[in-house]
């Protein structure tokens, strides 16, 4: 028995985290997505993590995008790692022929992907198309997931139109998939579109752990180095207890997500359990992040000023992406404790 | 290629020893619950469970064979812990004897000492009484002020002071503890740690009733008690560093397995069953209980995850240390949550007693004892995550690592 990274995981992380570090500075992030930076991280393999190697991929699983994904959100890194990943298992379940320009284009990165996969179902009406698409301001391509149709649109010929969102760097846009012409859409099978939903909201998992910890050390050095009353801030109990119960809750949710990739790759019956419990405790654990790291910044962390700013956009984001945690506790309740009694009759 | 991130399937050997941990508890849990541990009967109930368990060589698992146990791995202890509480056996009386003391014994004990001390602790049949609380230290541990002087013509020590909180201290036999042998020394300086015999002569013991009624702890007096060199722990003056090797523990993985909470986590879904059979047709059971109860199911999952994580990072040769604040913060709010949701849902049948509500009462001690939660924050915000210390009061200098005792 043995839960945690090896040491080629560990490795592979590190290559991608230095990279970051180097080519996605907070000012790097401010200024957005870049083509230039995707194709460096393509070199690593990130891009094609779940490629097969027939296509110029790793051919890896959800444990390597979780080591992967919490490099980016560490680092800020606007690029869509998390959707490359689903893009593949989407793209896995289309005929080679069709699939495998666009399966080689992303590994190789040189197209960017965004996916709509609605995971839970929008709260408020409208179809597929009414809820913007993350990336897609930027995409090559954009995989639209209806039901268990899968509609493969080269950006070129959707109508794309970019929409304003809390953070800048997720590329928000409406896509348009009615004038689509050229070929209909893939019947998916239901596992593959379950599967899919259940790998976003594993790596996004990821992804916000790797940002909650990113803040947490931003929060520390600066409350380590502002002085009130004579001495840092951080020398108090209620910053230092405040700090305190964000490191527990992120720490405590690694495991969790470490777990679910393991269920993923292996295909357990659990699997789809312990990729929710992931996006509860990751999204509950970043939430409390942002939360706790602003307060100890006080007014500067409310300024676009401070690099601090960019990682509570993303985590606004994100934890609400894939099924926010909400969602994802009802679906382990629904398996624990069976469906959800009917409300009481008025 | 990469190799594989985690495997969570565990090993043929261990399945094995699974099994045979899980027939035998089938075959010895007493149908009925055991009487309460800190009464007159239900301690010496509790003590024959733990002969019964050492003659089966199930009371100390990890401990080496030589000494009554069964040199099982980290994960083989965990897998017992597991099996142990599902099968609702009885609770350790002498835990904090096999699970705080021992430790310290294997590490700093003489050969002679083991041998002497380590297999009726195992059987049950002396049971240990944790002496590091006094009424002016609790969190502040390096504040002790009980001390002891040498007697060199009967070769040993006479001991003078007050401990308290001393769990099973009302019927259990032995005591371990500080106390402080050079008087111009300071806090962590010039502690010993004695083993100290508590029917010895000058040594009075006054049960104190807990919220649940019963007398599970006690204030241990001492007026000039002889301890002989024998009962001494490691070298005299070097007290304080014996003692962090057995608080590390209690903070750390052998007080608080996982087992004991996966157990707690599924009664709590079993009792969310009943209570939802058991509300009017059609009205269902408030949304609010079923996200407590799945939230705190979910809590206990991510404790046995967090372990597992734990005993792989030790497998892989990195020891635990600040880290096991974390650990501590965790489980005593994970327990009093799997308490607290139960007593919700029980409703007006919370307040008629029973397991849950000994449970819930228990529970409540959690982010007191073995150094409270808000010390364990301060360890976890001085110590990890590197904030400044805090400018301390006269009397104290640093946190001393220890955080406090009690239990």
């Amino acid at each position: 028995m043995r839960l945690g990274p090896t040491a080629d995981e560990e490795l592979f992380a590190r290559t991608v985290r230095a990279l970051l570090e180097r080519r996605c500075t907070p000012r790097d992030v401010r200024a957005g997505f870049a083509r230039k930076r995707w194709e460096e991280l393509a070199e690593t393999g990130v891009t094609g993590l779940l490629v097969s190697e027939e296509h110029g991929g790793l051919g890896l699983g959800a444990g390597a995008l979780v080591a992967v994904a919490a490099a980016g959100g560490r680092a800020c890194a606007p690029e869509p790692v998390v959707e490359a990943a689903v893009a593949a298992a989407l793209l896995a379940g289309v005929d080679a022929d069709r699939a495998a320009k666009w399966l080689r284009e992303l590994a190789a990165g040189t197209a960017v992907a965004a996916v709509r996969l609605p995971v839970g179902g929008p709260r408020t009406g409208g179809g597929p198309g009414a809820v913007p698409v993350a990336h897609a301001a930027y995409a090559d391509l954009v995989l639209v997931v209806d039901g268990h149709a899968l509609h493969v649109c080269p950006a070129a010929d959707a109508c794309i139109g970019p929409v304003a969102g809390v953070d800048p760097g997720r590329g928000l846009a409406h896509v348009d998939i009615s004038t689509l012409s050229g070929e209909p859409p893939v019947a998916l099978r239901e596992w593959t579109v379950t599967r899919a939903g259940w790998l976003g909201a594993i790596g996004a998992a990821a992804d916000l752990l790797g940002a909650a910890r990113a803040m947490l050390e931003l929060t520390v050095r600066y409350a380590g180095q502002r002085e009130q009353f004579g001495r840092a801030i951080g020398s108090y109990q209620a910053v230092k207890h405040l700090l305190a119960d964000v490191l527990i809750a992120v720490e405590f949710a690694h495991p969790v997500v470490l777990r679910a990739a393991y269920s993923f790759d292996h295909d357990l019956p659990s699997a789809g359990r312990d990729a929710a419990m992931a996006k509860v405790f990751a999204s509950d654990a970043a939430d409390l992040a942002a939360r706790s790291c602003l307060q100890v910044h006080g007014a500067i962390g409310y300024t676009e000023e401070c690099d601090l700013v960019l990682w509570l956009r993303r985590v606004w984001a994100l934890s609400a992406a894939w099924g926010d945690a909400a969602h994802h506790r009802a679906a382990v309740a629904a398996d624990l404790l069976g469906p959800a009694p009917a409300p009481p009759c008025p | 290629m990469l190799a594989q991130v985690t495997d969570l399937i565990f090993s043929a050997t261990e399945e094995d020893f699974r099994r045979e941990i899980r027939d035998w508890l089938a075959r010895h849990v007493p149908r009925d619950p055991l009487p309460s541990m800190d009464t007159p009967d239900g301690f010496r109930a509790h003590q024959r469970w733990e002969r019964q368990l050492y003659d089966a060589r199930w009371a100390v698992v990890s401990w080496p064979e030589g000494y009554g146990g069964r040199g099982a791995s980290l994960v083989e202890w965990l897998i017992f812990e597991e099996e142990y509480w599902r099968s609702g056996a009885p609770g350790r009386v002498s835990q904090n004897g096999i699970f705080l003391f021992a430790p310290a014994v294997f590490a700093h004990g003489t050969e002679e000492q083991r041998r002497r001390i380590l297999p009726p602790m195992a059987a049950g049949d002396e049971i240990w009484v944790q002496g590091w609380s006094e009424p002016g230290a609790g969190s502040d541990l390096a504040a002790l002020r009980s001390r002891a002087v040498r007697d060199e013509r009967r070769g040993g020590w006479r001991l003078t002071g007050q401990k308290t909180w001393s769990s099973r201290g009302t019927y259990g036999h032995r005591m371990f503890g500080l106390f402080r042998t050079d008087a111009r020394a300071e806090r962590q300086h010039g502690l010993t740690y004695f083993m100290i015999d508590l029917a010895a002569d000058g040594v009075t013991v006054r049960p104190i009733r807990q919220l649940d009624g019963e007398p599970g702890f006690a204030e241990v007096f001492l007026e000039d008690v002889f301890v002989p060199d024998t009962d001494v722990l490691g070298e005299p003056g070097q007290g304080w560093s014996v003692a962090m090797s057995t608080t590390g523990d209690e903070r750390g993985l052998h007080l608080r397995s996982p087992g004991r909470f996966l157990a707690t986590a599924d009664q709590l879904v079993r009792l969310y069953g009943q209570v939802s059979v058991g509300t009017a047709a059609g009205t269902g059971t408030p949304d609010a209980y079923r996200d407590a109860v799945v939230d705190a199911w979910m809590r206990a999952e991510a404790y046995r995850l967090y372990t597992f994580r734990t005993v792989t990072r030790l497998g892989d040769g990195q020891s635990i240390g600040p880290e096991s604040s974390v650990n501590k913060v965790f489980w005593s709010e994970l327990d009093l949550n799997l308490h607290a949701t139960a007593q919700r849902l029980l409703g007006p049948w919370a307040e008629t007693g029973g397991r849950w509500l000994d449970g819930y009462l228990f529970s409540l001690a959690g982010p007191i004892y073995a150094g409270t939660n808000e010390i364990q924050r301060n360890v976890i915000a001085e110590r990890l995550l590197g904030l400044p210390k805090e400018p301390k009061g006269k009397a104290s200098r640093g946190l001393g690592g220890g955080g406090g005792a009690g239990g």
